[in-house]
């Protein structure tokens, strides 16, 4: 379902070109969850923004699907994102004038995929029926973690996107937060590709990617 | 569309958790609506008066046809004319009395009556029959109908007992004047087989040319696009434009403020609508839907403010033009749809032009960035320096308008360049000060007072200028009022030397009168006066007739003067001009001036030029036998009375049993003197009301900037609290902070607003009015204005330190809490 082959990205420094992506390859198939592990500026966060249609690649190709990522201009990126993609970040990236289930329903609705009882599932299944009216300034991390991913798999995408989702929660919460990203992503046959730190969470997914340097380990 | 609907209601949610930094917004966006449409609707509503007035029966709309020496002519020549095959059409004018008002009288001729010539259409649908048949019809404005305290029907009776024909309202005419049938007016006026001019048609046809009909007698006057009133009046509508103009500008302070900061606030959910698949065009055209939106319910708010605010402004704004220019308004504002759109536009217009920078800062959002939103106020310090050298380029442009400009525009353009270039010059002056306060401080706190205050002042920079501004305006318009005040009193002394004013009914009473005075041993002298009004070099003077006397030649305000110039005047061949007639037509000491009267031209050298305040016309003054002998149909019912003080009331009370003349026709300077001071104060009301608005929404600009950046503060002082400072103390060195940066602001804004005051003085009013004013400085002035500065800084510091002073520590906690 996700291929990219041969990616290649680097970013001009004050000083000189750092390439940061050399040749990377890999896949995900539907109903697969991946980590992508790897030490600081190894491009983990390069690679998936890239997937994601929020930079530009120098060179390579991605495919999602049926789509080629890598050529695409800026509109039919963010339809990509819209349509077929689920993003979740560290900071969460709720927005905060809108209530939890306003922010649950953001991508959904947009995309023109508002299921009603799919909403009503993700809800309970995020154990957050009671915070809907709440808004993101008035939950813990680990709660707005959770509206975070429920909002990205609220529209149902090919591919659920993580860049270190548990990075700001502690550990408890952190296994709690994955553990039901796990099931929901299990449940809807998506595709899952994390970025983390932790080889202990890393472990818990089906199969893990090493990047060391731009290249696949 | 749906997306787009959903995008919106995101955008719009930030409002519904920031209500008072939508209300900052609204508040600007109604303010600059509502001030600049207000003195737009003032402006239009005046102008609209000149069209009618100008329309009325060949104003200066139609081409016409004048007597080349400026006075009335025989009829003979209309018919000379007509039989010649020119569409010609005869009016003739004067002036009338009706319970001691002075009104226009218009005779025309209806059948003639070019159809350009606008309400001649009118009397032709509502019946020319009556207007023409005995007893004929008295056409009136509403307004003039209303003022003379008459009902439409009304035969009214003039001053010497002549009876007008009943009134007849016309609502299109302009007011003060009253149209009759041509020879209704010629025996009112006293002009058998007069005519003052005729008016041409457009009707093509054969015609003689007009020298071999009339002879040099006759000369054509071309339609005019501009009439005489509204040349005149230009100057005051631009005073107005200038001030809506500015007050616009400083509600649009606000706007940016707001929007800025909203913007920057915002700046982490637009990335992530990003990361949520919206377009960069499509976040981009909401932002500005959004945008336009609001400006369109501000908009109409605003507009509705500024409707109850040129209603409200409408008496002065008429009383002003009436006192100023002799123009007449009505005092009920009627608006055309046209307004009302280009108010919604000037709205949308202002938010966008206020939205400008963050909506460019939003196209070049970079999508992976990540959030800094307090970005802004850093990159504020980079335009700092931009700015200096902004401020200096229009400062270098003004110096180069004052020096090589010689108009009422450039005038205006040296004026504008200097706010602007004051403003854009502030933050660079606030910074050098606030670095050279930190660099003198040694303890910590201070330190850190004078660093903390500079990195305020990116945030506060908008307010602080509008603050400049509006204090520089009402520093330069206040002095500006008060030295004319002053010099207007002294003038008023010179030029009202009489104890009593008298005019009398008819030249019958005039010689009872004086017979009668001569009677009196109170009385020490009889001053007659004369008044006749004409066209000199195409632009209306009057003629001014004074009798010899030393009461004018100790107290006449001359201003400059040839050694002998009263004996000259005395002897008939010499005159004194006004200040205004002497710039307006270049004229000096010993020019010699050819005044068209009926009797040939009067050759008069000018020895004397003296100062005429608030005249919109030139005057010439001259003996009063000479301008008798040259006008002899004037009217010689005027005089001045040189009785002791002590005596007045007593002559007063005594003429007034003898002659049934009341409070319009009889006067003592002290009454005299207070209408007039009343009449010149009403004058500048409007000024006032103007520089009060302005400094009012500068005051709102500067609350709404600290009510915003009071959040955003927290990081600054969550710090300095947990070290140990109270939040009682940490409240004190805001108010502190807000109030130095204020007064630094105002100290700069004194100098601004006495250089503003100058340009008015040496160079607005000499080209708008025509005269020149002595420059004084006003202390105490000053001192109340900062004070008003002062204290509008201290309520717009209050509520922010208020709520800072009732903060919750959990609140103040959350800054290291990092969940901000």
């Amino acid at each position: 379902m996700l291929t990219v082959r041969h990616l290649t990205k680097s970013y001009r420094s004050a000083q000189e070109q750092v390439a940061v992506l050399r040749g990377v390859d890999l896949s995900v198939a539907a109903g697969e969850s991946v980590a992508l592990t790897g030490e600081s500026g190894s491009g983990k966060s390069t690679l998936l923004h890239l997937i994601a249609g929020l930079d530009e690649a120098d060179g390579g190709e991605i495919t999602l699907g049926d789509i080629v990522v890598t050529g695409l201009h800026d509109s039919a990126r963010a339809a990509l994102r819209r349509d077929r993609l689920g993003l979740v970040f560290q900071q969460f990236n709720l927005i905060p004038s809108l209530s939890v289930a306003d922010n649950l329903a953001f991508q959904a609705r947009i995309s023109g995929k508002h299921d009603a009882a799919w909403q009503r599932e993700l809800t309970e299944r995020l154990g957050l029926g009671a915070l809907l009216k709440r808004y993101p300034e008035q939950l813990s991390g680990g709660q707005q973690q959770r509206v975070a991913i429920g909002r990205a798999l609220a529209s149902k995408p090919l591919l659920l996107l993580a860049d270190e989702p548990t990075g700001n929660l502690d550990e408890n919460t952190a296994d709690e937060v994955l553990g039901l990203a796990r099931d929901l992503v299990a449940r809807t046959g998506c595709g899952f590709l994390m970025v983390t730190h932790s080889e202990r969470l890393a472990a818990t997914l089906d199969r893990r990617i090493h990047l060391h340097a731009g290249l696949i380990a | 569309m749906r997306r787009a609907l959903w995008i919106l209601a995101v955008l719009l949610s930030h409002w519904r958790r920031h209500p008072m930094q939508f209300a900052t917004l609204l508040i600007g966006l109604i303010a600059a609506t509502a001030l600049w449409s207000g003195v737009q609707a003032l402006n239009q509503q005046a102008r609209t008066s000149y069209d009618r007035a100008a329309a009325a029966f060949g104003g200066t709309r139609t081409p016409m046809l004048v007597a080349t020496n400026g006075g009335a002519f025989s009829q003979q020549l209309f018919v000379d004319l007509r039989r010649a095959g020119w569409p010609v059409s005869p009016v003739v004018e004067g002036r009338i009395s009706i319970g001691g008002r002075s009104v226009r009288l218009l005779g025309i001729e209806p059948v003639t009556m070019p159809v350009e010539a606008s309400a001649a259409t009118e009397i032709g649908r509502t019946g020319a029959q009556a207007f023409l048949t005995p007893p004929g019809q008295a056409l009136i404005a509403p307004e003039t109908l209303a003022s003379l305290g008459l009902t439409e029907g009304a035969t009214p009776a003039l001053n010497d007992g002549a009876l007008l024909p009943p009134l007849k309202l016309q609502p299109q005419l302009a007011p003060g004047v009253l149209v009759v049938d041509i020879g209704i007016a010629q025996k009112l006026l006293k002009m058998p087989d007069q005519i003052s001019r005729l008016l041409i048609g457009s009707t093509k046809g054969p015609r003689a040319s007009l020298g071999s009909v009339v002879g040099d007698r006759l000369r054509l006057v071309k339609p005019d696009a501009e009439t005489d009133l509204e040349r005149l009046t230009d100057s005051f509508h631009l005073n107005l434009t200038a001030f809506g103009l500015l007050s616009f500008f400083v509600g649009l302070f606000i706007v940016n403020s707001a929007i800025g900061l909203g913007f920057e606030q915002r700046l982490p959910m637009l990335r992530t609508l990003r990361a949520c698949g919206v377009s960069a065009r499509q976040l981009n055209s909401v932002l500005v839907l959004e945008l336009v939106s609001i400006a369109l319910i501000a908009g109409v708010i605003g507009l509705v403010c500024g409707y109850f605010i040129a209603a409200s402004l409408l008496p002065d704004v008429a009383a002003s033009l009436r006192g100023l220019y002799g123009a007449q308004i009505p005092g009920q504002l009627t608006l055309k749809p046209e307004w009302w759109f280009a108010g919604l536009a000037i709205s949308v217009t202002g938010a966008l032009l206020a939205a400008t920078s963050s909506l460019l800062k939003a196209v070049r959002l970079p999508l992976l960035a990540t959030a800094q939103p307090y970005a802004w106020q850093q990159a504020q310090h980079r335009w700092l320096r931009l700015q200096g050298a902004g401020a200096l380029l229009v400062f270098i442009a003004a110096g180069l308008a004052l020096w090589l400009g010689d108009s009422l525009i450039a005038g205006f353009f040296v004026l504008a360049a200097l706010l602007l270039g004051a403003a854009l010059a502030l933050p660079v002056i606030l910074g050098i000060v606030l670095a050279g306060g930190e660099r003198s401080a040694r303890r910590p706190l201070v330190t850190w007072f004078w660093a903390d205050s500079r990195l305020q002042l990116s945030g506060l920079s908008l307010a602080l200028m509008a603050l400049l501004l509006a204090l520089a305006v009402n520093v330069g318009v206040g002095t500006m009022v008060e030295s004319f005040s002053r010099t207007f009193t002294g003038w008023l002394d010179g030029r009202l030397a009489s104890e009593i004013y008298l005019n009398a009914a008819s030249e019958k009473q005039v010689i009872e009168i004086k017979t009668w005075l001569k009677t009196r041993p109170d009385v020490q002298a009889v001053l007659p006066g004369s008044r006749a009004d004409l066209q000199f070099n195409g632009a209306p003077i009057e003629l001014l007739g004074f009798a010899d006397h030393a009461t004018y030649r100790d107290q006449w305000p001359l201003l400059e003067s040839t050694s002998d110039a009263w004996d000259r005047v005395r002897s008939g061949n010499a005159a004194l001009i006004s200040e205004q007639l002497s710039l307006r037509m270049k004229l000096k000491l010993g020019d010699r001036l050819d005044v068209p009267t009926p009797t040939g031209n009067w050759s008069l050298d000018v020895v004397a030029i003296y100062a005429d305040y608030g005249n919109p016309q030139g005057q010439i003054g001259a003996n009063v036998d000479a301008l008798v002998k040259h006008f002899p149909e004037i009217s010689q019912t005027r005089m001045g009375l040189r009785v002791a003080s002590a005596d007045v009331p007593a002559l007063i009370t005594a003429i007034r049993a003898r002659f049934g003349l009341d409070g319009r026709n009889l006067a003592d300077q002290t009454t005299v003197k207070t209408e007039s001071l009343a009449i010149f104060n009403r004058t500048f009301a409007v000024t006032a009301a103007l520089n009060a608005f302005t400094l009012g929404v500068a005051g709102v600009a500067l609350l709404t900037s600290l009510l915003t950046l009071s959040n955003s503060r927290l990081p600054q002082l969550a710090p300095l609290w947990a070290i140990g400072i109270t939040r009682r103390r940490l409240a004190g060195i805001e108010l502190l902070k807000t109030l130095s940066v204020a007064l630094i602001t105002s100290l700069l804004a004194l100098p601004l607003g006495l250089l503003v005051a100058w340009c008015l003085i040496a160079i607005v009013n000499v080209k708008a009015f025509g005269w020149r004013l002595p420059f004084h400085v006003f202390p105490l002035q000053l001192v109340q204005l900062l004070g008003v500065a002062m204290l509008a800084s201290l309520l717009a510091a209050l509520l922010p330190i208020l709520k800072l002073l009732r903060m919750q520590p959990a609140t103040l906690v959350k800054v290291f809490a990092n969940e901000r």
